[in-house]
């Protein structure tokens, strides 16, 4: 087997083994805290009726490995369980949301990669001048901010100062493409705007580490001209980092959207994990979370593997 | 050495913040919860900064949140560097099994973003001000771990502490005076942006109503209270989110400043 | 005939930005005057700072980060190349003029094949079809000793050794027939075997190919063997401009003369003593490994005298100083300190083993402690080993730095004021504090300017002449040892292939690695490079 195969498999096999561990520390997390799950779920003033049927709904009375392994094996023939509030199928009300939830960080993502990428260009080729300095000092205040300040902000001034759109994303099945665009604009000008900054400045660094390598100044001492120096000797070479710093921030954007579907009222994945933390539905949250984590360590195993593929040490070795 | 307008700025806001923090209970000119006037008026000359969604005074509630906000960003800091860079430390030194365990459950920690796994965690604990201070402790405890792990193994790898270790210095010795002295401008940064990054989770948390809970009030919640209001034109959710912006802006800048002037710092006097 | 090359009264500036102080403008050359005809090579010599590099690469009218051209004129065929615009600058850059860099490894881009960055130039400027080019690079490669000429350039960079990068390096300037190369210490980061390897191939395809060469170095005795003409800078100031046996033979400045006659340090070999370190049979290897480093290693070092330890790098001779201080415990063997047995670890030795052993290093720089003054580096020992303190340990640190020639005004500054000569002399005087039997010296000049680097020998003779403290002396340098030792021991792969006392190591008969790692040692006169290369038994190590 090449050995880029066999690091990439390992890369992915690591990632599995990963998400397994993950899955156990969501699951220990929430029920083999100190204390009673279903006390805490009830509250104090909880009759112990109640409190004897959430244990047994909950399958507390079973050593706690029984219950892992039930869980697992059930999230990997795909059933979630239901949810404790109304009893509706999880692995449904997830169908339904995750949707809604990838179409809104997908736009995000095709608005924010190549902006983030240009401006990272440009803010490296005008390194130390203006352009530079605007553009850094600017991305370097967006990145003090919460997403929910920055999205306020974001509503202020685009539905009360310039009434342009409206303060709340309602989508419902059966819209159309663009109506669907239209709800999704507000909160996507927010993520694009939180993540724009992170991936604009670790495009820049990692263009400006390529470009000031000796092999460039080689490229220059050759009398090649300044787009033959970038396309053949720095693109190949930034293209690596460049992914990762993409994808790595895809992860982010992932996460982000948590917070502007609450703020939108957008009916998503994120805001149904927020509303049954408060409610203290406890098999939601396991699944929900997982998912999310699911997401992001697949997102960091791909650029992980775009970096070794790209790697000419490792795709050429000795 | 002189100092740069930016951190002046930033060392001047920060300490404005800390004041108010500090004095809230006398500088704020009315109580926390005390309704005293109409919904959502505008600023004026006895409501500086205008009322909320039930009439209370907006600059005492932000003069109050701001002392909840610090307060618990500042403890949840304190706890994530003194755990994390302890263990990052003696990671370093020690090695062996000690390195790896601790290294691998910072790396399971850390393959899952912050916010779910306190949101999971919150699911089933009880939220209140210690709950809160540890989770947002324990979890970015994994950042400082970390970043002091790697700054402690490069200088442990340094010529001088091989020559303190064949001098024979004990384990103390090299940590707090070989150690400890070149660790310490960029140990002292990180405590700035893990402060600000405690701020933003605290608020968030309790923007999502998961954080602060009534009748205790912090600007993450003030900006859920207030909300509504801007559907309405009603700027009172901006207040408390400019604070937190603001706050965080602030000490971004000294510790910009800080890590600047120590990294070019010479000889080390004065640092 | 006019010259292919002349520089008139040029001047360089940078701005600096020293922390905390307002930018200002530093001076790196000037007004020098210097000129190169068809086919001849002039070497550019001085020591870090001299401004070497920067003359050299304006014959490309081109500086590093910042640097600026301000003055004089570089007339390159007839024109001034100073004053041309960014157009006329590229198609004189890899066409007239070419360069070869220090590190080739960084030089050349990872992610494309040596080939297709050999001939880019050529196809570039439209000077040859790509057949042509190839043809041409093929034929280059095999004039540079490369291995498979034919098949060389499908590798990558990172698939050959440094020794054949640097050789790439030159076929790529070689290629599109330039007028002039610059080749910048293209042997400086080179083990010395491979390093005459490099030389005589690059010499060779000067003369084949009928360039002229600008060569930059540090090393007197290298450039002595390509150059024609030499110039001498220091401080980006002319000292001394002339034909090259002219400068060798009978230099005309005193700091000519210094550079001519560094290490030709006399030093006589001292009678036979009572050993104070005796290493025998000694085996290590490295944790998780399977390769013995150090294989049944036996030394012994006389009390008050110096074992030289010599090789190349992956020899052996760094591990045999960490295998000495415990650093690194033996699996097999003993060594004996002082008339007692050592223990193999760190942690099980007595204080006293500690102090009577200690160590300098190679590089200064990181030796020391930078948020610790001078006081404090050179009084740690003397508070840790004799519990000084107080007034009686500032002076003994005071009489530590007359000692080493430091005087007053030290004791109170941080390494990051001191040059670094003077860090490597504070790192003695913190050996000396312990009053050690022996000191271990790691490479402990090699990253130093000729000059200081022989000041520091003199020092550490004299000391101990005072002190009676013997030395192992690790070094890749066999001037140094000739310089240092009383007795030598040449490692290689491991092993320890020759030992005995100065005299006899370096008389003949020697094994073929004694032969090969003596011979090639640049000797400071003209012609050792062909003399040395007919006479040489063994190829080097690094091919």
């Amino acid at each position: 087997m090449h050995p880029i195969l066999k690091l990439v498999a390992q890369r992915i096999a690591l990632g599995l083994l990963l998400l397994l561990a993950v899955s156990l520390l969501i699951f220990l997390g929430t029920e083999a805290l100190p204390g009673d799950v279903a006390q805490a779920i009830l509250g104090q003033s909880a009759t112990p009726e109640a409190l004897a049927n959430l244990r047994e709904s909950l399958g507390l009375n079973r050593p706690a490995y029984v219950r892992y392994f039930d869980w697992l094996g059930g999230i990997l023939t795909g059933d979630f369980g239901v949810a404790l509030t109304n009893g509706q199928d999880i692995g449904q009300a997830i169908g339904q949301r995750l949707g809604n939830t990838l179409f809104l960080a997908a736009c995000a993502a095709v608005i924010s990669v190549p902006l983030a990428i240009l401006l990272g260009l440009i803010a490296a080729r005008y390194n130390g001048r203006w352009p530079d300095k605007v553009i850094s000092g600017v991305t370097l205040s967006t990145i003090s901010l919460p997403e929910f300040v920055a999205a306020y902000f974001v509503i202020f001034l685009l539905t009360q100062v310039f009434p342009i759109f409206q303060p709340v994303a309602m989508v419902f099945p059966g819209m159309g493409f663009w109506e669907r665009l239209q709800a999704v604009a507000l909160p996507v000008i927010v993520l694009v705007l939180v993540v724009l900054a992170h991936m604009m400045r670790m495009t820049r660094a990692a263009i400006l580490n390529v470009m000031q390598s000796a092999y460039i100044e080689t490229a220059e001492l050759k009398g090649l001209s300044p787009m033959r120096v970038i396309w053949q000797h720095a693109f190949p070479n930034a293209i690596a980092p460049i992914v990762s710093v993409v994808v790595l921030n895809l992860a982010y954007l992932v996460v982000g959207v948590v917070v502007v579907e609450v703020v939108f009222g957008y009916n998503a994945l994120g805001q149904y994990l927020v509303d049954h933390v408060a409610k203290r539905d406890l098999p939601v949250v396991q699944a929900v979370g997982l998912i999310f984590a699911a997401v992001y360590i697949g997102l960091n195993i791909l650029a992980d593997v775009i970096g070794i593929v790209s790697n000419p040490r490792l795709r050429h070795p000795k | 050495m002189k100092m740069p307008l930016s951190a002046l700025i930033g060392l001047i806001l920060t300490g404005l913040f800390l004041f108010c923090a500090i004095f809230a209970q006398w500088i704020a000119p009315y109580p926390l919860d005390a309704v005293i006037g109409g919904v959502w008026e505008a600023p004026s000359e006895r409501h500086w900064l205008g009322t909320d969604t039930i009439g209370r005074d907006i600059l005492s509630r932000m003069i109050y949140g701001g002392q909840i906000t610090i307060f618990v960003a500042l403890a949840s800091s304190l706890l994530s560097f003194g755990l994390g860079s302890f263990l990052g430390f003696l990671a370093a030194v020690k090695g062996g099994w000690i390195d790896q365990g601790v290294s691998r459950l910072v790396d399971l920690m850390m393959a899952i973003p912050s916010l779910i796994v306190a949101l999971v965690v919150l699911s089933v604990l009880p939220i209140n001000l210690t709950v809160l201070i540890m989770v947002m402790g324990l979890l970015d405890a994994t950042r400082v771990f970390r970043l002091s792990r790697a700054v402690a193994m490069d200088i442990t790898v340094m010529d001088y502490v091989e020559a303190a270790k064949l001098r024979g210095e004990g384990q103390s010795w090299i940590i707090f005076r070989e150690i400890l002295p070149n660790a310490l401008s960029p140990l002292v940064a990180e405590f700035g942006l893990r402060f600000i990054f405690a701020v933003l989770f605290i608020s968030t948390l309790s923007f999502l109503g998961l954080g602060i809970q009534p009748p205790l009030a912090d600007w993450g919640g003030m900006v859920k209270e207030n909300k509504d209001g801007l559907i309405y034109g009603k700027s009172a959710a901006l207040m408390p989110a400019l604070a937190i912006a603001l706050l965080a802006i602030s000490v971004n800048l000294v510790a910009d400043w800080i890590l600047s002037r120590t990294t070019s710092l010479k000889g080390g006097r004065g640092g | 005939m006019a010259d292919l090359l002349e520089i008139r009264n040029l001047r360089i500036e940078a701005t600096s930005y020293p922390p905390g102080e307002p930018p200002r403008d530093v001076v790196l050359v000037d007004n020098v005057s210097v000129s190169v005809a068809k086919g001849k090579v002039l070497g550019l010599i001085g020591e870090s700072g001299a401004g070497k590099s920067t003359i050299g690469l304006s014959a490309m009218a081109y500086g590093r980060g910042g640097v600026r051209l301000t003055g004089g004129q570089i007339i390159l065929n007839g024109r001034d190349i100073r004053g041309m615009g960014p157009a006329g600058l590229r198609a004189l850059r890899g066409r007239e003029v070419t360069y070869v860099a220090q590190s080739a490894a960084a030089a050349f881009n990872p992610a494309k094949r040596l080939m297709e960055q050999v001939i880019e130039t050529t196809l570039s400027h439209g000077l040859m079809a790509r057949a042509e080019a190839e043809a041409r690079a093929v034929m280059l490669f095999g004039k540079l000793g490369l291995p498979n000429p034919e098949t060389f350039g499908n590798r990558y960079p990172h698939q050959v050794s440094g020794g054949q990068l640097q050789r790439a390096m030159t076929a790529m300037a070689l290629c599109p027939k330039p007028d002039l190369v610059i080749f910048d210490e293209p042997t400086t980061a080179l083990d010395v075997t491979t390093q005459i390897d490099v030389l005589a191939a690059i010499k060779e395809a000067i003369h084949d190919t009928g360039v002229a060469a600008l060569y930059i170095t540090h090393d007197l005795a290298v450039v002595a063997q390509v150059a024609d003409d030499i110039l001498v800078l220091r401080q980006g100031k002319k000292v001394e401009y002339g034909p090259v046996r002219q400068i060798i033979t009978d230099p005309h400045e005193d700091y000519t003369r210094a550079l001519v006659s560094v290490r030709s340090i006399d030093h006589e070999e001292k009678a036979a003593a009572p050993a104070v370190l005796s290493v025998q049979n000694v085996t290590a290897r490295y944790k998780g490994t399977n390769f013995d480093v150090l294989k049944n290693v036996t030394v012994d070092l006389p009390a008050g005298q110096t074992l030289a330890v010599v090789g190349e790098s992956g020899s052996g001779k760094s591990t045999l100083a960490r295998a000495i201080t415990g650093l690194l415990p033996p699996s097999q063997g003993r060594i004996t300190f002082a008339g007692r047995a050592l223990s193999g670890a760190l942690q099980e030795r007595s204080k006293d083993d500690l102090r009577e052993l200690q160590m300098i290093y190679q590089m200064a720089d990181t030796a020391m402690n930078p948020r610790q003054t001078v006081g404090t580096i050179i009084g740690r020992p003397l508070e840790f080993y004799f519990g000084m303190g107080g007034e009686a340990k500032r002076r003994r640190v005071q009489e530590l730095l007359d000692q080493i020639e430091m005087g007053k005004g030290y004791i109170d500054r941080y390494p990051a004021e001191l040059s670094g000569g003077q860090k490597q002399r504070v790192c003695i005087a913190r050996a000396l504090a312990a009053k050690p039997k022996l000191i271990i010296c790691d490479e402990v000049t090699s990253a130093l300017d000729p000059l200081v680097a022989d000041g520091i020998l003199k020092l550490l003779l004299n000391l101990q002449a005072q002190e009676h403290v013997a030395y192992l002396f690790i070094t890749h340098d066999l001037a140094t040892v000739k310089a240092i030792a009383d007795k030598i021991a040449v490692m290689y792969r491991g092993q320890v292939v020759r030992y005995g006392s100065k005299t006899d190591v370096l008389t003949p008969p020697f094994d073929d690695y004694t032969d090969l790692l003596l011979s090639s040692v640049p000797e400071m006169r003209l012609g050792w490079l062909e003399e040395m290369l007919a006479h040489r038994k063994m190829e080097s190590a690094g091919n």
